[in-house]
């Protein structure tokens, strides 16, 4: 018996031994994992390489673009590419000597370009393609069926003056078409910040400092420091430090002369400066239901396309408000426009349909008629 | 040019220590002042003439006197209610939509060199979401047929059962004080360096997985890793780093899971490299033969350079380092002795000396490095200094184990300019003024 079972010991010992001699790298986790099936791989692996590979097959033309643009697009990035104070304008900075050199003239320190665009820095068409379906539209992301991206794609492109109005963008012309590209020759990886050797780069850091221990300056000038105006500018200082300490944070309400000296540090002083929601209570009214709303106007983005008091992309709460406040439906209509969008009221600029619920416009609308 | 933003204090003023003692009720202030200007003892302040018994002593608090809260009152704890003012903190104007957007550690105010998860600085680029871990995975696979054996997918589950690590690391973004190249731009070290932390991270190193997957490392040189957020974050991941096992696949941070807003329940960690190539919410990794150009480095995260051109792929954080306390923004309130603290970091190794200036960069002295010293994780200095009262700037000055020295604003203007936005580590210097208040500069 007491044989028998040693000798199952040491098959399974020998067994195993075995297993862990035969197995490589691939086995080494037995049951952690799965193969990925052909058609997983295909739903996830949208990348699309400098080379093209990965590109799908498709096409699209700069009209099809336009349509495409002005419905999803141009709220955010402008009719012509040049977009709203957010976000970063896609076109301009280029021009047909650019696209003759594929050198940006105006990346030139001195070119007096105040921003420099998307298509100043786009070097290889496939980032583009790649960056559109996969994250845009900016609310609803790997919405746009391939032939939309090849076509706002060619739409970007002609705003850049890159391809004519009848161009039609395909899998069968990117490689010419990458061959106009203003900036083609733009980038460079001769640097040391890149960790390994794969971009052939340099070995030695281009920067380096001195070690200089003693008397190691004449004289110390000050180049640079914050203007007055700016003192307040990231808010109340005081109260973005701790309460105890070797500091306090400086009162940026007032100018420095009179922050001699911090608050005083009585305990109960400092608690009521420090609770957030004391200070909201004092704040007007308006402001504490702006306040409450704002998380619901964060999360949908309508503060990228609506100020307060100010237009950026749409009209401002306050001018939509004055508008409709009198109406007696007033909260069902704007609560209707929220989630279903529109054109033409305030301008040429399209307003996306909003993906909130009924009580969440609800909600908006009622603050739009009560709060203004 | 120092007169310029000095201002001294109107006559017959309270001088700071009669206020301080007006404030602190610890003395009849006129005499306890008298004392303290006449006496040899007045650095004894227990010894002063006139000193008031302090009522935080004499009166008894009511947690003192009285029953406290129970256990588990709050089962996730919480910060104290008194250090509500050490949050992360966005910077107004910086950017107009908050889903593409950056909120700042509050450097000011922290310890050591660990970052609590709450305090993490945030970066997104399409929103965070806070994602079922249960229905997340992990797909790797190679952008030909013969880059691995067999793709594969891993769960949660699949992948919690690896061997895993945890290391301490630090995380820079690349556009870390990118508001200061060309000149001062924001108050408080929150903001000039607040895109900086430092956490221990917990996971399986990336190379264990391409090699369940039978990867074909003569072949796959470069690796795409892809987030499952909208923006389907893209950055190319140096191979050397994946095999040589710095990178991880992790999903702990400070010994619990990843916080949503860092990527819960899996991102990726590269040491050293900045922060946009640790990829939130993991979804893919793609083994391949060349570099991707993926947005994130080709029209973000491109350092343009004098010339014209734009480089690309930059991805080491250089040796760097910053005072945090003294910093801008901060009030001192005594003159005597104080503790001038910072970080240092290098995405090249680890800290071998920082030195601090007090003299904006005439004379500098080798600060105190707290252990624990790491490769690639932030190192805590202090430096003694003793306040007379007048002017002061202070600057650090970081030299990491490979022999970069983190260089002064001139010497990076004059290779780089100051056009790159990205890869910004020159020396920061804070002036400390008469009264008291320290402030943001830069210096020749």
């Amino acid at each position: 018996m007491s044989s028998c079972l040693k000798l199952t010991l040491a098959c399974g010992a020998a067994l195993l031994m075995g297993g862990a001699l035969a197995a490589g790298p691939a086995d080494k986790f037995p049951q952690v994992g799965r193969s990925a099936t052909g058609a997983e791989v295909r739903a996830w692996d949208i990348d699309v390489r400098p080379d093209f590979k990965g590109l799908p097959k498709g096409q699209g033309s700069v009209r099809q673009g336009e349509v495409v643009w002005e419905a999803q697009c141009a709220s955010c990035h402008g009719s012509f590419g040049e977009s709203s104070d957010i976000f970063t304008p896609i076109t301009g900075g280029t021009s047909a000597e650019d696209i003759r050199t594929g050198r940006v003239d105006s990346l030139l320190p001195g070119a007096n370009q105040p921003q420099r665009t998307t298509l100043m820095k786009l070097a290889t068409l496939s980032t583009l393609w790649d960056y559109i379906n996969r994250a845009m539209p900016w609310n609803a992301p790997k919405s746009l069926s391939a032939d939309e991206v090849y076509a706002v794609t060619a739409y970007i492109l002609h705003l850049g003056n890159i391809v004519p109005a009848e161009f039609t963008l395909s899998d069968a012309n990117v490689r010419e078409t990458q061959a106009r590209l203003p900036n083609r020759q733009g980038m460079s990886t001769a640097h040391a910040l890149w960790p390994g050797p794969e971009l052939g780069g340099q070995a030695r850091p281009d920067v380096q400092g001195s070690a200089c221990v003693r008397d190691c300056k004449k004289e110390v000038v000050v180049k640079s420091f914050l203007p007055d105006y700016a003192r307040n500018a990231h808010g109340q200082l005081a109260e973005q430090s701790r309460l105890v300490g070797a500091s306090r944070g400086a009162d940026t309400s007032r100018p420095p002369v009179e922050s001699l000296m911090p608050k005083p540090v009585s305990a109960l002083d400092q608690r009521e400066k420090a609770a957030p929601e004391k200070i909201a209570s004092k704040a007007p009214a308006s402001t504490a239901g702006a306040a409450a709303v704002m998380p619901l106007l964060q999360k949908n983005a309508c503060i990228a396309c609506h100020g307060m008091d100010s237009r950026i992309v749409g009209p401002s709460f306050r001018e939509i408000a004055g508008k409709y406040k009198g109406r007696t439906d007033a909260v069902n209509y704007l609560s209707g426009k929220i989630k279903a969008g529109g054109q033409g009221v305030w301008g040429a600029i399209p307003m996306p349909p909003q993906a909130l619920s009924e009580a969440e416009s609800g909600r908006l609308a009622q603050w739009l008629v009560k709060d203004f | 040019m120092l007169s310029r933003f000095i201002r001294r204090a109107p006559e017959n003023f309270l001088n700071r220590e009669q206020i301080q003692a007006v404030r602190a009720g610890r003395r009849g202030f006129l005499a306890g002042a008298v004392a303290a200007a006449a006496s040899a003892m007045a650095a004894d302040r227990s010894m002063a003439q006139g000193v008031q018994d302090d009522p935080a002593i004499m009166n008894l608090p009511p947690h003192s006197k009285g029953l406290g809260q129970p256990v588990a009152a709050r089962p996730y704890g919480l910060p104290s209610e008194w250090e509500a003012n050490l949050q992360r903190r966005q910077s107004p104007g910086l950017t107009r939509v908050p889903q593409s957007s950056v909120s700042f550690a509050p450097l000011q105010g922290l310890f050591g060199i660990i970052t609590p998860s709450g305090l993490h600085f945030e970066r997104h680029h399409q929103g965070w979401w806070d994602v079922d871990p249960s229905k997340h995975r992990l797909m790797v696979n190679g952008s030909d047929e013969r880059m691995l054996k067999r793709p594969m997918v891993f769960g949660m589950d699949d992948l919690m059962r690896l061997p895993s690590v945890s290391r301490m690391y630090f995380i820079e973004c690349g556009a870390n004080t990118g508001m200061e190249w060309g000149n001062v731009a924001v108050p408080t070290v929150q903001y000039t360096h607040g895109m900086l932390s430092c956490s221990e991270f917990t996971g399986v190193p990336l190379r264990t997985l391409l090699e369940m997957c039978g990867a074909d490392f003569k072949r796959a040189k470069f690796v795409l890793a892809e987030g499952a957020d909208g923006s389907g974050m893209t950055r190319t991941i140096p191979m050397s780093m994946v095999l040589d096992g710095q990178v991880l696949v992790a999903w702990g941070q400070n010994g619990e899971m990843l916080r949503p807003e860092n990527g819960y329940p899996l991102r990726l960690v590269v040491p050293g490299v900045q922060g946009v190539s640790w990829v939130k919410y993991l979804r893919r990794i793609e083994l391949g033969d060349m570099p991707y150009a993926t947005k994130d480095e080709s029209i973000h995260y491109v350092d343009l350079l004098p010339d014209g051109t734009h480089r690309q792929y930059t991805s080491i954080q250089e040796v760097k380092s910053v005072i945090t306390s003294p910093s801008g923004g901060q009030v001192l309130l005594d003159r005597g002795f104080h503790t001038v603290t910072g970080l240092a970091w290098s995405g090249r190794g680890k800290i071998r000396r920082v030195d601090v200036s007090v003299d904006g960069g005439r004379n500098w002295k080798a600060a105190r490095l707290e252990g624990p010293v790491l490769s690639k994780c932030l190192t805590r200095f202090n430096s003694d200094f003793v306040w007379d009262g007048k002017p002061a700037f202070f600057q650090s000055r970081a030299i990491d184990e490979t022999g970069q020295i983190q260089p002064s604003y001139g010497e990076l203007r004059k290779v780089r300019a100051s056009r790159s936005i990205y890869h910004n580590n020159a020396i920061q210097s804070w002036a400390l003024m008469e009264n008291g208040e320290v402030s943001n500069v830069q210096l020749s």
